[in-house]
């Protein structure tokens, strides 16, 4: 098996006296959906946080394609490829759908210190821009503000996003949150397809998603990694059904 | 459809009607106003850079429009007496070039704002704004307690500075000088908006975390940003010192700072022509209420009050509607 292209190793932080995250170690491995479940409060986004480098962990090691990148801050991380999207979607809202994936399309290009072309006369950042709106299924509400776009709306431009910057690895934090069932199955379609381009480390609350997506699940708790292994294996497994699946097992 | 076009033309070519109207009037001292009027513009075009594209909301830009006026004052001292400036290592004399002058200018306040910027950006919010403050603080007590130039007293401009190809001395002369001034400024902030530079310094305004998110880092940007803005308010400021003929410590004063904020808002943050509809407004105010009433600022303050209130985009806002982002 080829090494892992994220591991995250003995990750620790605490909020005071809460242990957020507890001794975590994970891997993200080439070409599968790993997911991250567990109940509301169980450090999940915390998590996700301090691997896309948010947030710095007290203790622990994150490598990222083989280099240590702990020390990395998230616009470094995400420039060496670890592309997120958020729990509460992050857009720059006075934008267009449009220019908001022209943003991650310029990040991408490398430099942000170019002064004089103008973006909106420029073919290299709008047609990539476009053809990763048109690949989510937003291309039509290109150039509708991003305030002004419907919640799965903005969901799927925070995917677009990720992919314009054309990632290594993918942190999607509860994509599916709010979309209804309609929306839920396209992008379950949508990431099952995606996996094949750059692994994807999902946290979602959505069971249905995460049996259909999951090569692997990892089960949070408390900030604890209580157990992880295939589907099935989490299925089945005693401790899981107690702290949290409850009636999704069946 | 887009009514901002127009609407920016009429504002464009506002202070130009204002001065020629003076001429064909015989009121010679209207042309001064239309020169303050530019050159105000230009300051807070300046500061609009900062503020309103990358949110950072300044409150010590007085200190580069003041960095601006003692260059202009003291380069043009020195040259009058034929003082050199430096003697070693190299000896440096004053210059009354205006080219010569503003590039001083953008030197200086650059640096210092490359310095000052380096640290205040490091917080946000009010902190920010206090921070700039207090910097601009210091340079102004450093300016009032520095007997060599004028101390508290300020420092007299002898003479006009020259511009090649162009009688300063002229009220319509210099007034054509700080009028392509402030189209140049203007001119900078547009394509600057519009370039990848700008649509990353948009992009912090709105929503920091996005923009990191997305590999960018936020603080070089708006360091970058700071800076440009800083080089733009000092060129106003040395056409300051010029039209007053005065390089005064309250060039660098917070009330300063303040007034180039109220133009930005009254105007419409953000805007191209914002400074320049903020800088029209604040001039007549000043001049048409303060011939009135020795409390014009009352006024003044109703009329922000107003503005912030019922016309949140400023006076551009309310004539060409909400930008628009492509």
């Amino acid at each position: 098996m080829a090494d892992p292209i994220l591991a995250i190793r003995n990750l620790n932080k605490s909020f005071g006296a809460l242990k957020a995250t507890d001794d975590v170690s994970l891997d993200l491995r080439h070409g599968e959906i790993h997911a991250l479940i567990g109940p509301n409060g169980a450090g999940k986004t915390t998590l996700i946080h301090q691997i896309s480098g948010s947030l710095k962990p007290d203790a622990g090691r994150i490598e990222f394609m083989g280099a240590d990148v702990t020390g990395l801050s998230l616009s470094q991380r995400a420039r060496s490829g670890l592309g997120r999207s958020f729990q509460i979607s992050s857009l720059a809202l006075e934008f267009s759908a449009l220019r908001n994936v022209m943003l991650a399309v310029q990040s991408y290009q490398g430099s942000s210190f170019r002064f004089f072309k103008p973006v909106m006369r420029d073919a290299s950042l709008i047609d990539p821009a476009m053809a990763v709106l048109e690949r989510v299924g937003i291309a039509d509400r290109a150039h509708v503000a991003a305030s002004e776009l419907s919640h799965g709306e903005r969901r799927k431009l925070e995917i677009a996003i990720a992919l314009a910057m054309k990632s290594r690895a993918f942190l999607f934090d509860e994509p599916m949150a709010g979309m209804g069932p309609e929306g839920s199955k396209q992008l379950t379609t949508f990431l099952d397809e995606l996996r094949g381009e750059a692994p994807i480390l999902l946290v979602e609350h959505d069971m249905d998603a995460v049996f259909a997506l999951a090569d692997r699940i990892s089960v949070l708790v408390y900030g604890r990694v209580i157990a992880s292994g295939t589907v099935d294996e989490i299925r089945s497994d005693p401790e899981v059904r107690r702290a949290y699946l409850g009636e999704h097992a069946e | 459809m887009n009514r901002s076009i127009p609407v920016n033309v009429v504002l464009a070519l506002l202070p130009v009607g204002i001065a020629l109207g003076a001429v064909a009037f015989d009121e010679p001292f209207f042309v001064t106003l239309a020169t303050r009027m530019a050159i105000l513009a230009l300051a807070a075009t300046g500061l609009n850079l900062a503020l309103g594209l990358g949110g950072l909301v300044s409150f010590g830009h007085a200190a580069f429009f003041g960095i601006g006026g003692y260059a202009a004052g003291i380069l043009a001292t020195h040259a009058l007496y034929m003082q050199p400036i430096l003697t070693w290592p190299v000896e440096i004399g004053g210059t009354d070039s205006m080219p010569a002058i503003w590039l001083v200018a953008v030197v200086v306040a650059g640096l210092v704002a490359l310095g000052t910027g380096a640290i205040s950006l490091r917080t946000s919010g009010v902190y920010f704004i206090m921070i700039t403050l207090a910097f601009a603080q210091m340079i102004y007590y450093f300016a009032i307690s520095w007997p060599a130039y004028g101390g508290e007293d300020g420092l007299s401009v002898p003479t006009r500075a020259v511009f090649p190809g162009v009688n300063t001395a002229t009220p319509m002369g210099f007034f054509a000088v700080c009028y392509g001034a402030l189209l140049v400024g203007v001119t900078i902030f547009a394509i600057l908006r519009a370039s990848r530079f700008g649509a990353a310094l948009q992009a912090a305004r709105q929503n920091e975390t996005r923009l990191a998110a997305v590999g960018i880092a936020p603080f070089r940007i708006k360091l970058v940003a700071f800076v440009l803005s800083a080089m733009l308010t000092a060129v106003a400021g040395a056409l300051f010192a010029d039209l007053n003929r005065f390089a005064s410590p309250s060039m660098m004063s917070w009330q300063m700072s303040g007034e180039l904020i109220v133009l930005i808002i009254l105007g419409g943050t953000g805007r191209l022509f914002g400074p320049v509809a903020g800088a029209v407004l604040f001039v007549l105010i000043e001049h048409l209420l303060g011939g009135a009433t020795e409390r014009w600022q009352l006024f003044l303050g109703l009329i922000l009050l107003g503005v912030v209130l019922f016309a949140r985009g400023g006076m551009v806002g309310l004539l060409a509607g909400k930008p628009r982002h492509g």
